[in-house]
């Protein structure tokens, strides 16, 4: 059994008397794909949020990548450059173009050379299937077209881990399988992927493992034939006839 | 268009129509001629007619009265008094003053006054107010703390009192003439600041470098204590406004903008310097731009402790020849220039900078 | 890896944070070099600053009313000179023995301003009350009435005349204000230019040069024989100079009305100034009641100008009771300290006040 690339043990995190996340306890293994979903509130994407350390958790250890994150900022730096985050709201910095949102980055933090930067971003878009939208403004593409931006901006830090926060939530439904076609391309290729979605059917093509999470605790989790299947517990049944049935 | 299917400027829009094919589109009909006495159209001619006859005629009236009076009282009207001599010296500006020139060049030399004053402040006060702005934001509680205060402090005391203020402390705090502080060629004193400056000699340039003569300090060029107080009160007072301004500005930014500057790396400084503030620029022009005018506008308090800007110097000529309506018109027309001209120079700055979309 | 057998947990209250003041201050001052650095080099310059200054307002002043002590001294701040001065301060020129009158009228006006703040006296009869209110302060201030001697308005000074001043102005500027902000969104083209031009041109000039026209071209323009009260054209001006500022601040509000409910009031019949009065305004006004106060408080600083035109109130008292007396007056910055003060309680009340109100507005918005 290798070692766990994300390793949570008993995670508790408030937000003021919220109890948002109990005792959370998650092993991930490297190159293992998971998909994350639950009723909104039920804490999914503070879990992930965790990771990355844009949410500071008040009990148990969490680990990533054999860093144990809490307080030291040059850890939590180290982190961050190995993971990587796509965002509901895509959050691509306006004012720069697509390349120069790309390149941010890898120069001002991985100290590469400009044109070597670039020379990876191009890659990186074409990977995506929007290279000849480099000189674009992010305002200027659809929804879709910014979401996959997103995506390549994150795989340009080379990231060991990619974190997903509902990538597909504020897309309008034309664009949602441009988006997913792309993250189902980039989990064949073997990179660690935690990703909170609502789209089973993605769960279904490209993951290895579906959790459920009620109320801040991880209710249940299997492979996706099992859990869409057989699902074992009530409110996971509860949750799946709500989400399928339309 | 196609001609000959159907002409839609005959008022037969109700005779029906053959079906047209789905390819063709139509120009829109021409306006209908029916009239309604209780339309908006009419209701709305009688309004404006009305309020442009109440403004003519409360204008008639005023200049009526004020011509009335002026003749009543001997008052003269007219322009011409610009022309002859002004009768008085102005302490200091961009070039001598003296009293056989005319109340025009008066003008002129307080007008170049009012300019200095508010272009050094313009610029002093962006610097100021942008540095105590950003670091309200710092992760030094005491840093944090010394900007509020800062705010706090200067926004909420009036800007004729802090001017008054800092006039006394240039005037009282500072050493006599005759026994100024020194730094090298620098002077400070109740003179004011003396500093060596390049002049002209014989076609060459050199320095004139200020010495502690009899009287006084001689030489150099010096900025008086009218001055230095009104461009520091101005300075301070403006930047705390200039400071909420870069505040709310960067405070615009969506978090989610900071959440993926730290997703990717970025330490604070480098996602505040790449990220945020070129963003918040944006929100931060039209505001400035106020601020800036503001800035403008309070430097007329200069009458107040006595520098010769152009408000001070319009007063002046207003007691001595009476032309009170001349002479403030003269005054509005100035700053209305300044504030229409810095309003067009921001509206092209805003427009070159903002966000493409599409 | 499953779980068949799922046991749910119960919320647990949060542990207590790790607090203390040696964690406070480790977070926030100590945490990375910068940081400490910037610590050191604050602590120093106040120190440079701070020290000599608590030295000359403190531990070297002197505080009893004895010009004789401050001049042999020398050193140090002197403070007798607000005991001494505080009348001529606070009432202007004001006669002497009658000052109780200016003081009741402050302390109406003032009780008024602070009834005016807070939500129970929020209904029509708040306006009666501004009404004979500002009454009762004209009669107690001028006299003439009740066998009060009269007292002319040119004696009225320092804080009564501060207030008087503010208050009425904004009260005056208030309707024309949103007349102006309603009319610069017309759609009649004549009335959009009237007040888009009264707007701007106000805006542009600097208030003194509204003073002067005040106080200089006022006269001209009355019809021959008709003298008004200096006082009376100030505040004519100063509100003039009001409406223009509170004309932009509510028309921002007006726009931020989305076109949708005037539509909605249009399928419901309603006229242009029924969906004004009971749709737009309503919620046009709860949205500016901020940026107004910030007016309020602009024009409260801005009354200090009148002292260029002869009116002596709070800035100008002080220059009256120092000017004239050559025993006190090297004792000028403490006098100004002291005023900047009144200024500064006011001033930063107002501004509390407004973000209070800005909670409140905003409270009723959020779901």
């Amino acid at each position: 059994m290798t070692e766990p690339i994300i390793s949570f043990e008993k995670v508790n995190k408030w937000f003021g008397q919220f109890h948002v996340l109990r005792d959370i306890e998650l092993h991930v293994a490297p190159g293992e794909r998971i998909v994350i979903c639950g009723p909104s509130g039920s804490g999914k994407s503070t879990l992930i949020r965790c990771i990355n350390r844009l949410e500071v958790h008040q009990q148990g250890r969490l680990m990533v990548d054999g860093i144990e994150l809490a307080d030291d900022l040059k850890a939590i730096d180290t982190v961050r450059k190995n993971v990587g985050m796509v965002f509901q709201q895509f959050n691509l910095f306006p004012h720069l173009t697509v390349l120069d949102n790309l390149t941010l980055s890898p120069i001002w933090v991985g100290g590469l050379a400009k044109k070597d930067a670039e020379e990876q971003a191009m890659h990186q878009l074409a990977r995506v299937k929007i290279a000849e939208q480099a000189h674009k403004y992010p305002l200027q593409l659809s929804g879709g077209q910014q979401q996959r931006v997103a995506i390549a901006r994150a795989l340009c830090l080379k990231p060991k881990i990619m974190l997903f926060d509902e990538p597909t939530s504020a897309l309008d439904p034309e664009m949602i399988k441009e988006v997913l076609d792309v993250m189902v391309e980039l989990a064949q290729q073997g990179i660690t992927m935690l990703c909170v979605t609502h789209e089973m059917g993605f769960a279904k093509a490209a993951a290895d493992r579906v959790i459920f999470m009620d109320e801040g605790q991880i209710v249940e989790q299997a492979p996706p034939h099992r859990f869409f299947e057989q699902p074992q517990t009530d409110r996971a049944r509860d949750f799946l006839s709500k989400i399928l049935s339309h | 268009m196609e001609q000959g299917r159907l002409d839609v400027r005959l008022p037969c829009a109700l005779i029906l129509q053959p079906a047209l094919p789905s390819s063709v589109s139509l120009p829109p009909p021409g306006k209908r001629r029916a009239w309604s006495w209780r339309s908006q159209a009419f209701r709305g001619w009688v309004y404006q007619w009305l309020a442009v006859a109440v403004i003519v005629g409360l204008l008639a009236f005023l200049v009526h009265n004020t011509l009335l009076n002026m003749r009543l009282r001997g008052i003269q009207s007219g322009f011409d008094f610009l022309w002859g001599p002004a009768g008085f010296d102005i302490g200091e500006g961009l070039f001598t003053f003296d009293s056989a020139q005319s109340y025009a060049m008066a003008l002129l030399a307080g007008l170049l006054n009012t300019l200095r004053v508010a272009v050094l402040g313009i610029v002093f006060t962006t610097v100021i107010g942008g540095l105590v702005g950003v670091g309200r934001f710092s992760r030094n509680a005491l840093l944090r703390g010394l900007c509020r205060a800062h705010v706090e402090f200067f926004r909420n005391v009036p800007v004729l009192l802090q001017l008054l203020m800092w006039y006394i402390v240039f005037t009282e705090v500072l050493p006599d003439a005759l026994e100024p502080w020194r730094w090298g060629s620098v002077f400070l004193s109740k003179g004011g600041l003396t500093f060596p400056s390049p002049s002209w000699g014989d076609g060459v340039a050199v320095w004139d470098v200020p010495f502690l003569g009899e009287f006084a300090v001689e030489g150099g060029a010096a900025l008086t204590p009218e001055f230095m107080a009104l461009l520091l009160g101005l300075t301070l007072y403006t930047s705390a406004f200039v400071a909420e301004v870069v505040r709310a500005g960067i405070a615009s930014v969506p978090t989610g903008q900071a959440e993926a500057a730290m997703a990717l790396g970025l330490s604070p400084r480098l996602h505040m310097r790449l990220v945020t503030l070129p963003q918040a620029l944006r929100v931060i022009i039209p505001p400035l731009t106020n601020q800036f005018l503001n800035l403008t506008k309070n430097s007329s308090l200069a009458v107040a402790i006595g520098y010769p800007d152009v408000v001070s110097i319009a007063n002046t000529a207003i007691n001595q020849t009476g032309r009170a309506v001349e002479c403030i018109a003269l005054i509005m027309l100035v700053y209305l220039a300044t504030s229409l001209s810095t309003s067009l120079f921001m509206n092209a700055y805003n427009a070159r900078t903002a966000l493409r979309e599409r | 890896m499953t779980s068949s057998a799922f046991t749910p947990i119960a919320p647990r209250p949060a542990p207590p944070a790790p607090s203390g003041l040696g964690l406070w201050l480790q977070v926030n001052l100590w945490q990375d070099p910068t940081t400490r650095v910037t610590t050191l080099v604050l602590v120093a310059l106040l120190l440079w600053i701070g020290v000599p200054l608590a030295d000359w307002a403190v531990w070297s002043a002197h505080w009893q009313a004895n010009a004789e002590v401050c001049h042999a001294s020398g050193a140090g701040a002197c403070w007798g000179v607000i005991t001494e001065k505080f009348r001529i301060i606070v009432f202007g020129r004001y006669p002497f023995d009658a000052q109780w009158r200016p003081l009741l009228a402050t302390a109406l006006l003032l009780a008024l301003l602070v009834a005016s703040c807070m939500r129970i006296f929020w209904r029509p009869s708040l306006a009666l009350l501004w009404l004979v209110v500002l009454a009762l302060f004209a009669v107690l201030m001028g006299g003439g009435w009740w066998g009060l001697a009269p007292v002319e308005t040119d004696l009225w000074g320092g804080l009564p005349l501060t207030l008087l001043l503010s208050s009425v102005s904004i009260v005056l500027a208030f309707p024309l204000a949103l007349l102006l902000a309603l009319g610069r969104r017309s759609n009649l083209p004549a009335i959009r230019s009237l007040c888009t031009v009264y707007v701007e041109l106000v805006r542009g000039v600097p208030l003194i040069s509204v003073l002067f026209m005040a106080s200089f071209m006022f006269p001209l323009f009355m019809p021959e024989g008709m003298n008004i009260d200096k006082l009376v054209r100030v505040l004519a001006g100063i509100s003039l100079f009001a409406a223009a500022y509170m004309a932009e601040v509510i028309r921002g509000g007006l726009q931020a009305i989305p076109q949708g409910q005037l539509e909605g009031a249009a399928t419901l019949g309603l006229s242009y100034w029924q969906t004004q009065r009971l749709i737009v305004l309503p919620q046009a006004l709860a949205m500016v009641v901020p940026g107004l106060m910030n007016n309020f408080i602009a024009i409260f600083k801005d009354t200090s100008l009148v002292t260029i035109v002869s009116l002596y109130e709070l800035t100008g008292a002080m220059g009256l009771a120092l000017n004239s007396d050559a025993d006190w007056r090297p004792y000028k910055i403490e006098a100004y300290l002291f005023i900047a003060l009144i200024y500064f309680v006011f001033c930063f009340a107002m501004s509390r006040y407004s973000q209070w109100v800005e909670l409140q507005v905003n409270r009723g918005r959020q779901r």
